[in-house]
């Protein structure tokens, strides 16, 4: 009953945590000379996580088990900038920080999400 | 968790940006120093940022894909000082012509507005990672 109890937000908190850290690189290398603006297809990766990997059959001893980490990397994705700059960086400030302050919205969604089901559990158990 | 990363990732581009806002002042306050041998001038510096990531990183769950911004070094501008006539001037050469900094005050201003606003930016990516870790630190309450 209790292992789904936060649907997709689990893993899309998850996510949203590591695209922080993704496009806060992006803005750290904002004056960097040849430093290309990295980012996750969001969705792509979402429906990669949750989907159970396929299991390989091992037929003989020698054969490698499937990992976690083997099937869920998704690849970083390059940024396309509108306009290339001169130096080769292609951080444009304007589209990361609307990526940011977009994605901090949907991390605070997911947690709201989260913590209603929170409640909702709590006032079930407490009956008040 | 990745949203730790970002204190150091934002860190390491407040320290960059505090370098290049540091050889703007410097820059700006030796604009107008002069001296009669033109090897002798000051020469306008410029910091020269390098991203610490590691580019074998491809995948974004791997813990290092991003580490930040660092000075890779300072350069000294090899803009051609500029000469003026100036025979009272104590450190005129015997022709009485004295050589002044190379450095271009318009540039260092531009620079230093730059600097401030990435500056800016990454105070506002910290900012927003404590909030949101505090925020996830309370969740069920």
């Amino acid at each position: 009953m209790f292992e789904n109890i936060f649907g997709i937000h689990e893993q899309a908190l998850l996510l949203h945590g590591q695209r922080v850290g993704i496009l806060a690189t992006n803005l750290a290398n904002a004056d960097t000379p040849n430093y290309k603006a990295r980012d996750i297809d969001f969705s792509a990766v979402l429906a990669h996580s949750d989907a159970a990997p396929l299991p390989l059959s091992m037929t003989q001893a020698s054969h490698i088990a499937i990992t976690d980490s083997a099937t869920s990397s998704v690849d970083l994705k390059y940024r396309n900038p509108y306009q290339a700059s001169l130096d080769g960086n292609t951080v444009e400030m304007p589209v990361e920080q609307a990526a940011f302050s977009e994605n901090n919205v949907r991390y605070q969604a997911s947690l709201g999400f989260i913590n209603g089901k929170i409640a909702e559990l709590s006032l079930a158990i407490h009956g008040q | 968790m990745s949203l730790f990363n970002v204190f150091n990732t934002a860190g390491s581009a407040l320290n960059a940006e505090t370098i290049r806002l540091n050889t703007t002042a410097s820059n700006l306050a030796n604009a107008e120093s002069v001296n009669g041998d033109p090897s002798k001038i000051y020469r306008a510096r410029h910091p020269v940022f390098q991203t610490m990531m590691d580019n074998s990183a491809t995948s974004f769950d791997q813990q290092d894909a991003g580490v930040g911004v660092r000075v890779l070094g300072v350069v000294e501008s090899t803009a051609p000082p500029l000469m003026r006539y100036q025979p009272d001037n104590p450190s005129a050469n015997k022709d009485g012509y004295v050589y002044s900094s190379n450095v271009n005050s318009i540039e260092e201003m531009t620079n230093m507005i730059s600097a401030n606003r990435t500056f800016a930016t990454n105070v506002e990516a910290i900012n927003t990672a404590r909030d949101l870790l505090l925020k996830t630190i309370s969740m069920g309450h």
